[in-house]
């Protein structure tokens, strides 16, 4: 038996799979896909290896430093700063008509781009910075009100609040538009207070390091091995039953398939999602250089874009929305070697019903024509590097859903969130991007934390 | 376990945790909180730590007892003294 089965190995699960492994609990994970990392693994092809949900790992931190979410976690998991061996950003920009604002890891690069910009905003941007408070407070009445209001009524210049607004959506908005005050102060943090810093290798750094530690303190991990139901007696989960048929009696189960793909699990259909409220999904495309990309000009590590004065984050009615983006260049961190090839990304957002209805003929040739317009789009905000490709791949909203099992290709999970990380069952508990964090750190954060809550008390 | 050695586990334990911090300056009167930036996931390692390694139980209605080091060892003593102490060289 079981103290606890885990089911999926993306930063969440091995999170919490490292807090009961360290403190002695029999626990399994199982993950269905041959590769750990769930929503930020990585994939090979033509002799690459390429980072799924990487551009970078948010919340980044200097190697010393005790504060934060990036400190919190190492110490959590006793791991070192140096297994994830992070190196931060050169800078970053928001680019939108007519007005860019820089920023990097340190703060005061974006205050005194405010000020020169939005010279008005100055102090009203300082108090927006007062309000951010704790992200342990997620969930709480006063944290789930509307992030668009709450910055409205303290900037009063709304080209500002967009701007703002885009690095934090495309990289934790799980809803269309909007989301709750709390999620924003928590994503708002980790990208301009904290900062953006990636491991020279990847993602593959970060998993090499959970998934060793985990291994090393007696957890089992079963790669592989898809899930095909949990069973259910007396009202209480007991066990996890695999594709094969095999058994896994637990006494506590813990997924980080997501909300919905859980309770299908459970045999419990979910209702359909509310008009609105879709899951957000994202093509992105790969673009392997003959050069380095600095040899283009292309220095910066993430330029977050919009082609007009409104930012429509929201599902495209077509295949790809090429309005809005983030192009990145895993290249512009401070590595201590550059890279050995140049890379670019573009990411937009997608319409993941759109996609899965093409068949497979229609699907390659949409592949290759949005790989284009993606270039075409972000060659407006960085230069151009389309004669330098010697290799390219994109990923679509479908692919991510066949990798990871989330439904509709949600990189973010489920646009409503359930931050006390509770089912219908007693002894079965959510982690992961539908509990509340997301990203990187948030997502490990996130095991960790309902591991504490719920799992690591007395046997 | 002596309560010397009581001590010293609770160090081992601090150590442990949070690593970068100096404990050689720790004043033994007061609260952890004010000395060590430690918040509370670091707290519930210290009761998680104590249980792993010295099979103690302790009630979460107990944890304000953890407050400083003197207080931690005194209400370790009871539950801790019969414990074999570490190998004596």
């Amino acid at each position: 038996m079981y103290d606890t089965v885990i089911i999926g190995a993306g930063m969440s699960g091995l999170a919490a799979g490292i807090r009961l492994a360290y403190y002695d609990r029999p626990v399994c994970i199982v993950e269905r896909h041959t590769a750990i990392g769930g929503l930020n693994s990585f994939y090979r092809l033509n002799g690459r290896t390429h980072d799924v949900g990487l551009h970078a790992v948010t919340n980044y931190a200097a190697k010393g430093g005790r504060r934060g979410p990036l400190a919190k976690l190492l110490r959590q998991l006793r791991l070192d700063w140096e297994d994830f061996n992070l190196a931060p950003q050169r800078g970053s920009a928001i680019v939108f008509p007519g007005v860019t604002l820089r920023f990097g890891n340190d703060p005061d690069l974006l205050r005194s781009e405010i000020r020169r910009a939005f010279p008005a905003q100055t102090g009203n941007f300082e108090r927006l910075l007062d309000e951010l408070a704790d992200y342990d407070q997620l969930g709480s009445p006063s944290t789930c009100r509307s992030a668009r209001q709450a910055a409205g009524r303290l900037l009063d210049d709304p080209l500002l609040v967009e701007m703002l607004f885009c690095p934090v959506m495309c990289y934790g908005g799980a809803r269309e538009r909007d989301m709750d005050f709390g999620q924003f102060s928590v994503l708002f943090r980790s990208i301009f207070l904290e900062g953006l810093g990636r491991p020279a290798d990847g993602i593959r750094t970060i998993l090499a390091a959970l998934g060793r530690k985990f291994r090393g303190l007696g957890g089992e991990l079963r790669l592989g091995t898809g899930v095909r139901r949990i069973g259910i007696s007396s009202g209480s989960a007991d066990r996890v039953i695999l594709e094969d048929g095999t058994e896994l009696p637990a006494r506590r189960i813990l997924s980080c398939a997501g909300w919905r793909e859980t309770l299908r699990l459970c045999g419990v259909p979910p209702d359909d999602p509310a008009p609105g409220l879709q899951g957000i999904s994202m093509v992105e495309s790969i673009s392997v250089l003959g050069v380095q990309p600095q040899a283009l000009g292309i220095d910066r590590t993430a330029v977050f874009f919009n082609d007009s004065a409104e930012f429509h984050y929201a599902r495209p009615d077509d295949l790809v929305d090429l309005h809005l983006g983030v192009v990145c260049s895993p290249n512009n961190f401070s590595y201590d070697q550059p890279l050995a090839e140049g890379i670019v990304r573009v990411t937009a957002l997608a319409n993941y019903d759109r996609w899965a209805a093409l068949d497979p003929d229609a699907y390659r040739l949409a592949k290759r024509r949005s790989y284009d317009h993606l270039a075409a789009s972000a060659v407006r905000f960085v230069p151009d590097f389309r004669s330098a490709v010697i290799d390219t791949d994109l990923f679509t909203p479908v692919t991510i859903r066949r990798f990871t099992g989330h439904d509709g290709g949600a990189v973010y999970g489920a646009p409503e969130k359930r931050y006390d990380g509770r089912t219908h069952l007693a002894n079965l508990f959510l982690c992961g991007a539908d509990q509340g964090l997301v990203g990187i750190v948030g997502a490990m954060l996130s095991g960790i934390a309902i591991a504490n809550r719920y799992l690591l008390g007395p046997e | 376990m002596t309560q010397e050695e009581i001590r010293q586990a609770v160090l081992a334990i601090l150590a442990d945790i949070a690593p970068d911090e100096d404990l050689g300056t720790l004043d033994p009167d007061a609260p952890f909180r004010d000395q060590l930036d430690m918040d509370s996931m670091d707290f519930l390692d210290i009761v998680l730590e104590l249980r792993k390694r010295y099979r103690v139980q302790i009630p979460e209605q107990d944890y304000p007892a953890l407050a400083s080091m003197v207080s931690t060892v005194a209400y370790l003593t009871p539950l801790m003294k019969d414990l074999p102490g570490p190998p004596r060289p």
